[in-house]
């Protein structure tokens, strides 16, 4: 027996775009839905923070602590007090969240800069949000260096151009792995992606189901395959359009660097896109109303947000965590985008993770189809 | 308009069965919805498929369009077996739902346009263009089909699920809240239809139109009570009814309810009807009032609605 027709799809194609395109508000939330999330992620990435609160430990009384303190005041990036602290308070306020950096100059620090026995400088950071502490970190070297550039002269200047007089020694606490901001931007593309194609396709049914319409398409002699074909093409392009709307702003506004071909990146957006919508319209085959299929939408949404290596690193989340993580197509989807914009991937490095997106759109896809009930039972 | 239950000659092309079940049964949880349904509709034939709400009409009909699956019973639809040809089934059969069940938010053209092709059928446009001429819709063809009223509703669902020429036609209590012109003019339109060849099955509450079908089958907790012609259907009730006129008919309503030997009584406009299994204990109830000069009281043919009424009453006891 024939498993599908193309006039049916055709048919199905052409009832489910016109009633896409009535259905003002879902096309509205569709659209909107990533310009918000870009919007208000966008503008907390593209902020450098400045003016984090700061304890100083200074046990060191000499010349070039002077130096370093002042020039560290004097950059936006640190607020600093004139009081210095003991480290066990210093650690208190940065527990407290009170202050961002506890920053040490060691006892002998001036005598071991001068006697060329490269002393270090601590600093603590507070590295739960890792966004707000690497900017100042990043600044903090530099200063320090050009801080005592004007202080090495003289009998000292030899100890200025070769190896740094001394090293700043950064420990980030809590969150060993730094994410930076263009980590983030990419990886928004697969969250917004997840997250409007799912809830599109997972009320495409329930909402047949609701009306009654879906007895009269299952009294006609459609198929489930065409069916499915008809509820998920006219998303395909929503995604489409979603995904070149998020690449663009990252481009342009944000700035994300693009190294790779667009063109592999849109073939695995396109198989990304269809993935999901092979889940969502699996919850629409199951969910007997719209709540429901709501709720199974953010069951599916969680995982994909923490286990993804969006919201933490994935390779300092548990062995259990990480191999959910690979399950999810947004997983592979992730480390594609990374890799073709940051890195300039092309076919063969993101081959590995291609493979598995399309293996969870086939198996996604068959139990759509499996699962999808001709009867009303 | 024959309000007769004639069948017209020449309605039955080979004399086959287009609906052919036996032992149908279905389940919902531990409640039994149909229990063992044999109909079997010649080919042609317009039959009204009768009982109160709840009875297991709906479930029957889906059982027979491949809609939902029967826990017991087999059979055949126009020759295809009910279990393995589900899909043959589908493709001849008209199926129109109880509920409005074509896309609201599509016009009317679209919706028509829609089953055209979902059947495949050729000249899609020409077809739509002409079923919109025939329906009188053209003029409003891209309104939503949201936007009709009870009866053009019915009227465009009639149409859009006859428009790939269907050999069997399930039509699931159609007129149900139209206007009584709108629903002579659906009658007509089925009669002629069943001249064409196509075989009806409809459920309906109406008396008159269950009097309109060539037979009827009632239906009651699931279990078909009675079968056959109008006339068969009132004879093999054994049900006798007279009817009380005049000035205070309506007081004695009350005073013969429950009274021995009387079944029901029951307002027919203003007619009373009093019916009854015993002619003996029925006259002898009705006895004193025959003397009152303003009450007219006489026997009469019991009508379906009569039967119905007493056969609902049975199964609701
Ligand atoms: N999907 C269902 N699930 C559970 N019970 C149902 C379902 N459909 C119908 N029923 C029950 O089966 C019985 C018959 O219903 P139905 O066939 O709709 O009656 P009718 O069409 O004669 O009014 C009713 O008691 C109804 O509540
Ligand atoms: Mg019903």
């Amino acid at each position: 027996m024939k498993n599908f027709a193309v006039h049916r799809i055709y048919a199905m194609l052409g009832k489910e775009f016109i009633q896409m395109r009535r259905d003002r508000t879902t096309l509205a939330m569709l659209i909107g839905i990533p310009l918000m999330q870009l919007f208000l992620f966008g503008y907390a990435i593209n902020m450098v923070p400045r003016h984090l609160p700061s304890a100083l430990i200074v046990t060191d009384s000499g010349p070039f602590s002077d130096s370093i303190v002042s020039a560290l005041a004097n950059s936006s990036y640190f607020d600093i007090g004139h009081t210095t602290y003991s480290r066990p308070a210093a650690r208190r306020l940065l527990a407290q969240n009170r202050v961002a950096f506890v920053i040490e100059i060691p006892a002998n620090f001036s005598h071991d800069v001068v006697r060329g026995a490269g002393p270090s400088i601590l600093v603590e950071a507070d590295a739960t949000d890792p966004a707000a502490s690497s900017y100042a970190v990043a600044a903090l070297n530099g200063l320090a260096t050009s801080a005592l550039r004007d202080d090495l002269k003289g009998p000292l200047a030899a100890r200025a151009p070769q190896a740094p007089a001394f090293n700043v020694i950064v420990h980030s606490l809590y969150n060993p792995e730094a994410n930076t901001q263009y980590n983030v931007v990419p990886g928004l593309l697969g969250i917004i992606l997840t997250m409007t194609m799912v809830m599109a396709t997972s009320i495409s049914l329930t909402r047949e189901r609701e009306r009654g319409t879906f007895e009269n398409l299952l009294a006609m002699p459609t198929r489930p395959f065409e069916i499915m074909v008809g509820k998920i093409t006219p998303n395909i392009f929503v995604g489409a359009f979603q995904a070149a709307l998020i690449l663009g702003v990252a481009k342009w506004i944000f700035h994300v660097p693009m190294l790779g071909s667009f063109g592999l990146l849109a073939i695995a957006a396109t198989i990304f896109i269809t993935a999901l919508l092979g889940v969502g319209y699996t919850i629409s085959t199951v969910a007997t109303n719209q709540m429901q299929a709501m709720q199974m939408t953010f069951f599916f949404l969680m995982p994909s947000i923490l286990l993804s290596g969006f919201a933490f690193p994935f390779r300092g989340m548990p062995f259990w965590a990480q191999w959910i993580g690979e399950a999810l197509p947004i997983t592979h989807f992730l480390r594609i985008v990374r890799g073709i914009l940051l890195k300039g991937n092309g076919w063969i490095e993101i081959w590995p993770d291609i493979w598995p997106m399309v293996l969870f759109l086939f198996v996604a896809g068959t139990v759509a189809v499996t699962r999808f009930r001709q009867t009303l039972d | 308009m024959s309000g007769q239950p004639v069948a017209k000659p020449g309605r039955k092309p080979g004399g086959g069965m287009a609906i052919d079940v036996k032992g149908l049964t279905k389940r919902f949880g531990k409640k039994v919805a149909v229990n063992a349904v044999d109909i079997a509709v010649p080919e042609g034939q317009v039959w009204g498929f009768l009982g109160p709400n709840g009875s297991g009409k709906t479930t029957t009909i889906r059982m027979l369009c491949g809609l939902l699956h029967a826990d017991a019973g087999e059979g055949t639809c126009l020759g295809y077996d009910l279990r393995k040809e589900a899909d043959a089934i589908k493709r001849e059969t008209g199926y129109m739902t109880q509920k409005f069940s074509f896309w609201e938010d599509l016009t009317i053209r679209e919706n028509l346009e829609f089953v055209a092709r979902v059947y495949g059928l050729s000249g899609v446009r020409r077809l739509v263009d002409e079923t919109l001429e025939k329906l009188g819709l053209t003029a409003r063809q891209n309104q939503l089909a949201g936007e009709l009223s009870g009866g053009w509703k019915q009227r465009m669902a009639l149409a859009a699920c006859t428009l790939h020429g269907p050999k069997l036609l399930l039509l699931d209590e159609p007129t149900a809240g139209v206007d009584p012109k709108a629903r002579r003019d659906f009658w007509d339109e089925i009669h002629k239809l069943a001249d064409g060849g196509i075989t009806v099955l409809v459920s309906t509450h109406y008396m008159d139109e269950a009097e309109r079908c060539d037979k009827i089958v009632f239906i009651s907790s699931g279990v078909i009570v009675a079968r056959g012609t109008v006339a068969e259907i009132v004879k093999a009730s054994g049900l006798i009814t007279y009817t009380v006129e005049g000035e205070g008919a309506r007081q004695l309503a009350d005073r013969l309810r429950g009274q021995r030997g009387i079944e029901f009584v029951s307002f027919f406009g203003a007619l009373l009807h009093v019916s009854g299994y015993d002619r003996a204990l029925l006259e002898s109830a009705l006895a004193p009032y025959r003397s009152d000069g303003k009450l007219i009281i006489t026997e009469t043919v019991s009508s379906l609605e009569d039967v119905f009424i007493q056969l609902q009453q049975q199964a609701g006891a």
